[in-house]
C-alpha cells in the first residue's frame, strides 16, 4: 500500500500500480489509449500525460519538471498526480488534435460511436475545433484483416494494442504495423489473415471505430444496446460476458473482466457462437404426444364457454398438470425406473430444483449427469513461434475442451442428492430405466445414436430441450426451454468459481425459462429468483456453502468441492 | 591551446597513403594504446576515461566515462557494447571521415571501450548509406582478426572480444540509442521508454553501452596521452554550474551550407560559429553574409547572425535557444536564402523520419510540414505561426511530450526558426508569394 495524492485527494493506492490506476483509486480519470492492463507499457499515445511530484516527509510538495506518462510511471509513498493543471490540459487538448488530425470524423456511420474513447476523451478534454487547414490523408479500408474483422484504416490511432495482443496474449502475432511516421497503418502479412481463436478480442481492445466485427458491423448502434453480465457457456472456463442485446434479440457477447475467471478476453468460438439463440428450429412451444393430449382433453373438466376456448392462451398449463401427473404415476410404479438426466448446461439453481424435487417425491428415484461434450484438448495461449502451447506457468488464456459451462455445479448437486455420481452411460448401461426425464439446453445436438437407442420407448419420456432430437420427436412430453441467454442463474466454472448470470433476453415463442417450468413442476410457490434459491442452496447443500450469501458479486465466488473429472 | 596552433589529433592521419590499412596504423604508432589498455585493470582503465572528461560525441553529449559506470557491478552474463554509426543527422559527415580513412582508430578504441565495459561481443551498427565504410570496416575487422587484435585471446591478455558489423536500413531513427538497439535485434525501430535504460536493459535485454564512432575514436588518445591531456583543450566546465561537465578535448565540425569550403576540420571545443565559418569554412560563399546557422545538425535548431559569437561547444548553443551541440554539424544559410524554404526542408525532413510511435511527433511532423507547403504556395494564412509553435511545443519543446530525444530535434528547428526569423515569416504570408526555391517532392 501507497499513499498517493491524486489532484489533493489522497488515496490508497498499491504499490505496484502505475499513475493511472492509482488516480483511478481516487475517482480521477487519466484518459489513455495505449495503456491496457492486460498488454506491455509502450506509452506511445501520449494521452495520459501528466504532471508527478513528490510530498516531502515535511509536507513540502515537489513537481517534476517534466510531464510524465501515467502509464509508465509507477507510484510510491508521497507520490503527487496532477491531472488538472494547465500544462496537462494543453498536453491532452493538443494530443487530441493531433489525434483527430487525419481522423475521417464519420462518426454518423461509425460502429463504434457512442462508446468510442475518441468521442468520449474529445468531449471531456478536446478542443472542439480542429485548425488543419489541409486535405486530410485518406487510407483504404482493409476488410482482409480477418474473417471476423475489418479495419477502418483511416480511424486508426496507431495506439498498437491489437498488434501486442496477437503477439503477447494470442501468441500468432498476425498483426503489424507497416510504413512509417503518420502513413502508418495496421496490416497484416499478405495472405496470412488475423483469424485466430482469439482475434475478436482485437476489436473489443481497439478504442476506437477503426477495427470493427464484421459479424456487428451495421446491425445496431450501440447506444440502443442494453447489457446484461453473464457467463459464458461454450466452454468450462466460464468467461465472464456482457451479453448486449435490443428488443429480445441479442447482437454480440462482450468479454467482462474478471480478474477470478478468465481476465480481460474471451475466445471467438465463444463470442459469436451465440447465435443459436436465435435459430428459428428452437422449440417454440411444449408439445404432449396425441396420445397424453388426449388423455389431457379427456380428463379435464370442461371449461368451454359455448364455443369459445378459455385456455387457448396458454399452452403450458395442460402440460405442466399433464407433467406432474405422469412423474408421480412413473415414481409410484417403479421409482427405481425412474431417470432423470440433468445436463451440465443446467444452472446449480435448475439442477437444485429438479433434484430436490424428484428426490423429495422417492429418494429411489435416479439423478444423472448429462453428457458433457469434449472436443479436443485444451488450447492455450500464448501460442509460440511454431503454434506450440505454452509453458504451464506462462499461460495467459485458455480455451477448455469441455464445452458446458456447468459439470461442477450440476455435479455438486447430484452427489449431495444421490450420493454417487452416475453418468448417463453408466445409466444407460443398466438398461433397467422405466421413465426417462431429459434435461438438455445444449448448444448443440447432444443425442447420440447410441443414448438414442439405450432410451428405446420407456412407458414416460419427457424431454426439456431447445431444439428438436430424435427424442424430443417420440418423448411423450416435451418442455420447450431457455438458452443462457434467457435466464438467470449459477454456473461453475473448472475452477470452482461460481458466477451468476442474468438474463438477457425472453425466450422465443411460448418456450419458458427453466428455472419457471421447474418451479411449476416441482409445485413450489412463487417466482423463480436466482438469488433466493441460492440463499436455499447454500443452506441445504454443504458443498455449496459459499452461494449462501445469494449475491455474489460480478466476479463470483470460489467454492471448494472434489474435483473428479468424468467425462462422458 | 588557442585554436591556430592545434594540430589535428583524430584526423591526423587523414589524407595519408593507405591510412585505412593496419600496417600503417600501426606503423605511426597504433594499437600501443590498446597495449597499454590490456595491460591496465579494466575498472582503470573507465577512471582514466572517466577523469578525462570525454563526453558522448553522438548529439546528446552525456559524458562516456560515467555511462559505463552504470552498468551493473556483478555480471552474470553478457554485456554489449553497441557502436553507433547510424550517422543520419543532415550536415554530419564526421563519422563516415573516421571510419573511411582511419577505421583502425576507431576499432582501437572500441576493443578498449570493450575491455574497459567487459563486453565480449561488441555491435557496430552502421548506416545503410555508407557502403564504402562497411568496404573498409570489413576488411579492417578481417585484417584485426588475422594480427590477434580481435578474436580470442587479444595480444596474449587472455581478453576476448568479437565485433559484428550490422548495416541499418535508412532510417533516421536507428540514431536513436534504444532505436538502434531494436533495430539491432531485429524488430521495427520504435525507440524504447526508459527506464530502464540500456546500461541495465539494452540489446538482447542484456546491459548495454550505446557509444559515438567519434568517441570511440578519442579513446586511444586518451589512454595514450592521459586524461590531463585532454582536459588541456577545450572549455573547462563552469565552476558555477555543478551540472555543468565541461567541453573538452578535439571535436570534429562538419562545415557545410553556404560556404566557400565546405568540409571536416578538427578543433579544440569551443570555437566560435563565427570563427569557423571564417577562418576554417573559408568565409559565407559569394560574399554574402550568413542568415542563420544551424550549430550542430539540423535538429538542434538555427542561430541568428547576432549569435554567431556564441562557443561551439556543450554549453554555447544551448544559451542562445538552441537544443544543443549535438553532431557539431555546422550548416550555414547565406542572406539569399529564404528561412522558410529552409524549415519546410527540415521539417519535411522529420515527418519522413519520424518514427510514428509517439501521437505529437508522427503527426505533429507531417501537419507542420503541410502548413509549410500551404505557406510556400502563397496561401498562408498568420494564424499558421503560432499553430506551427504550439505544434513544435507538443512534439518536444516541452519536455515529456515524447520517447525519445529525436522528437525534441523535430520541435526546435520550427521553435528557433519561428522565435528567430518572426518578422520574415509574417513578411512573407502578407505578401503571398510563392517559394521561388524547387519546390520538394512531398515525404514519400
Amino acid at each position: 500500500m501507497a499513499k498517493v495524492i491524486v489532484n489533493d485527494i489522497e488515496v490508497d493506492a498499491d504499490a505496484k500500480d502505475n499513475c493511472i490506476l492509482a488516480a483511478r483509486k481516487a475517482g480521477v480519470e487519466i484518459p489513455h489509449y495505449c495503456w491496457h492492463e492486460a498488454l506491455s507499457v509502450v506509452a506511445s499515445c501520449r494521452m495520459c500525460l501528466v504532471e508527478v511530484g513528490e510530498r516531502k516527509p515535511d509536507g513540502t510538495v515537489v513537481m517534476g519538471p517534466k510531464l510524465v506518462p501515467g502509464c509508465q510511471t509507477p507510484i510510491r509513498e508521497g507520490t503527487v498526480i496532477r491531472t488538472d493543471s494547465e500544462k496537462v490540459k494543453t498536453a491532452q487538448q493538443m494530443t487530441l488534435e493531433l489525434l483527430l488530425l487525419n481522423h475521417p470524423l464519420d462518426c454518423s456511420i461509425c460502429d463504434q460511436a457512442g462508446e468510442c474513447y475518441l468521442q468520449d476523451y474529445t468531449f471531456k478534454y478536446g478542443n472542439p475545433v480542429s485548425r488543419l487547414d489541409e486535405p486530410k490523408i485518406q487510407r483504404m479500408d482493409k476488410y482482409h484483416i480477418g474473417e471476423q474483422i475489418a479495419l477502418f484504416t483511416d480511424r486508426c490511432v496507431m495506439c498498437t494494442r491489437c498488434v501486442r495482443f496477437t503477439r503477447e496474449i494470442s501468441g500468432t502475432a498476425e498483426l503489424q504495423v507497416t510504413n512509417r511516421g503518420s502513413h502508418e497503418e495496421i496490416d497484416v502479412f499478405p495472405d496470412m489473415p488475423c483469424d485466430n481463436k482469439l482475434a475478436g478480442n482485437v476489436v473489443d481492445l481497439c478504442p476506437v471505430g477503426a477495427l470493427c466485427s464484421k459479424d456487428f458491423l451495421y446491425k445496431k448502434r450501440v447506444w440502443w444496446l442494453k447489457s446484461a453480465n453473464s457467463v459464458c457457456t461454450g466452454c468450462s472456463t466460464g468467461c465472464s460476458i456482457h451479453v448486449d442485446e435490443n428488443e429480445d434479440k441479442v447482437y454480440r457477447l462482450r468479454p467482462r473482466d474478471n480478474p477470478l475467471a478468465q481476465g480481460h478476453f474471451m475466445c471467438d468460438e465463444g463470442r459469436f457462437g451465440f447465435k443459436y439463440i436465435h435459430d428459428e428450429r428452437r422449440l417454440q412451444k411444449p408439445k404432449l404426444s396425441d396420445s397424453f393430449a388426449l388423455a389431457a382433453s379427456l380428463n379435464k373438466p370442461s371449461k368451454t364457454n359455448g364455443s369459445v376456448d378459455l385456455n387457448f392462451a396458454d399452452p403450458w398449463v395442460d402440460v405442466l398438470s399433464v407433467t406432474r401427473f405422469k412423474i408421480k404415476e412413473a415414481i409410484k410404479t417403479d421409482a427405481r425406473g425412474f431417470v432423470a438426466v440433468l445436463s451440465p448446461f443446467m444452472s446449480v439453481e435448475e439442477a437444485y430444483l429438479l433434484a430436490s424435487y424428484l428426490k423429495g417425491l422417492d429418494k429411489k428415484v435416479r439423478l444423472v449427469l448429462g453428457r458433457v461434450p469434449v472436443v479436443g484438448s485444451d488450447d492455450k495461449y500464448p501460442k509460440g513461434p511454431k503454434g506450440e502451447s505454452p509453458a504451464s506457468d506462462k499461460v495467459k488464456f485458455t480455451i477448455r475442451s469441455e464445452k458446458c459451462p456447468n459439470r461442477l455445479g450440476v455435479e455438486a448437486i447430484l452427489r449431495h442428492f444421490e450420493g454417487e455420481l452416475i453418468t448417463l452411460e453408466q445409466a444407460v448401461a443398466r438398461a433397467d430405466a422405466t421413465a426417462w426425464y431429459f434435461v438438455g439446453g445444449y448448444n448443440q445436438g447432444w443425442v447420440t445414436e447410441s443414448i438414442d437407442r439405450a432410451v428405446g420407448k420407456p412407458s414416460l419420456l419427457i424431454v426439456q430441450d431447445i431444439f428438436a432430437s430424435p427424442l424430443s420427436e417420440r418423448a411423450d412430453i416435451v418442455l420447450a426451454s431457455s438458452s443462457f441467454a434467457e435466464r438467470d442463474g449459477t454456473y461453475v466454472n473448472h475452477s470452482g468459481l461460481a458466477q451468476a448470470a442474468s438474463g438477457a433476453v425472453r425466450c422465443p415463442g411460448d418456450a419458458r425459462a427453466d428455472g419457471r417450468i421447474l418451479m411449476e413442476i416441482a409445485e413450489r410457490k412463487g417466482l423463480f429468483n436466482a438469488m433466493t434459491l441460492r440463499k436455499e442452496i447454500g443452506k441445504s447443500v454443504p458443498s455449496l456453502v459459499a452461494l449462501s450469501a445469494g449475491d455474489l458479486g460480478e466476479n463470483g465466488v470460489k467454492i471448494s468441492m472434489a474435483k473428479e473429472p468424468i467425462y462422458s | 591551446m588557442s585554436h591556430e596552433e592545434f594540430k589535428p589529433i583524430l584526423l591526423a592521419r587523414q589524407g595519408k597513403p593507405n591510412s585505412h590499412k593496419l600496417a600503417t596504423y600501426q606503423a605511426d604508432g597504433g594499437y600501443q594504446a590498446l597495449a597499454k589498455a590490456l595491460a591496465m585493470k579494466n575498472t582503470d582503465v573507465v577512471d582514466v576515461v572517466k577523469a578525462s572528461g570525454l563526453r558522448g560525441r553522438g548529439g546528446a553529449g552525456f559524458p562516456t566515462g560515467l555511462k559505463w559506470t552504470f552498468l551493473p557491478k556483478d555480471l552474470n552474463g553478457p554485456v554489449y557494447l553497441c557502436i553507433n554509426g547510424d550517422e543520419s543527422e543532415p550536415g554530419t559527415f564526421n563519422n563516415r571521415v573516421l571510419i573511411e580513412q582511419d577505421p583502425h582508430q576507431v576499432l582501437e578504441g572500441i576493443v578498449i571501450s570493450s575491455f574497459a565495459t567487459r563486453t565480449t561481443t561488441a555491435y557496430f551498427y552502421l548506416r545503410y548509406e555508407y557502403g564504402r565504410c562497411y568496404r573498409v570496416l570489413k576488411d579492417a575487422i578481417d585484417e584485426m582478426v588475422d594480427n590477434n587484435l580481435l578474436g580470442k585471446n587479444i595480444l596474449g591478455s587472455g581478453y576476448d572480444l568479437d565485433i559484428h558489423l550490422h548495416r541499418g536500413a535508412c532510417a533516421y531513427i536507428c540514431g536513436e540509442e534504444t532505436g538502434l538497439i531494436e533495430s539491432l535485434e531485429g524488430k521495427r525501430a520504435w525507440p524504447r521508454i526508459k527506464p530502464p535504460f540500456p546500461a541495465i536493459e539494452g540489446a538482447f535485454r542484456r546491459p548495454t553501452v550505446v557509444n559515438n564512432v567519434e568517441t570511440m575514436a578519442c579513446i586511444p588518445h586518451i589512454l595514450n596521452r592521459g586524461a590531463e591531456w585532454f582536459m588541456s583543450m577545450g572549455i573547462p566546465r563552469d565552476p558555477n554550474n555543478t551540472r555543468d561537465a565541461g567541453s573538452y578535448g578535439p571535436k570534429l565540425y562538419c562545415i557545410s551550407g553556404h560556404v566557400n569550403k565546405p568540409g571536416l576540420v578538427e578543433l579544440p571545443m569551443g570555437i566560435s560559429a563565427r570563427d569557423l565559418i571564417d577562418k576554417h569554412g573559408g568565409g559565407v560563399w559569394k560574399g554574402r553574409k550568413a542568415k542563420a546557422v544551424v550549430p550542430g545538425g539540423i535538429s538542434m535548431g538555427f542561430m541568428s547572425e547576432k549569435e554567431l559569437d556564441t562557443p561551439l561547444d556543450f554549453a554555447g548553443p544551448g544559451r542562445v535557444g538552441c537544443l544543443g551541440l549535438g553532431t557539431a554539424a555546422v550548416i550555414v544559410i547565406d542572406d539569399h536564402t529564404s528561412m522558410i524554404d529552409v524549415l519546410y526542408n527540415a521539417c519535411r525532413f522529420f515527418a519522413h523520419e519520424s518514427c510514428g510511435q509517439c501521437t505529437p511527433c508522427r503527426e505533429g511532423t507531417a501537419w507542420s510540414t503541410k502548413i509549410l507547403e500551404r505557406i510556400r504556395e502563397g496561401r498562408g494564412k498568420l494564424s499558421d505561426i503560432d499553430v506551427l509553435l504550439e505544434i513544435s511545443s507538443s512534439i518536444g519543446t516541452i519536455p515529456g511530450t515524447t520517447i525519445c530525444g529525436l522528437a525534441d530535434g523535430a520541435a526546435w528547428p520550427i521553435k528557433t526558426a519561428i522565435n528567430k526569423f518572426r518578422p520574415e515569416f509574417e513578411e512573407y504570408i502578407k505578401s503571398g508569394r510563392k517559394s521561388e526555391s524547387r519546390s520538394l517532392a512531398a515525404a514519400h
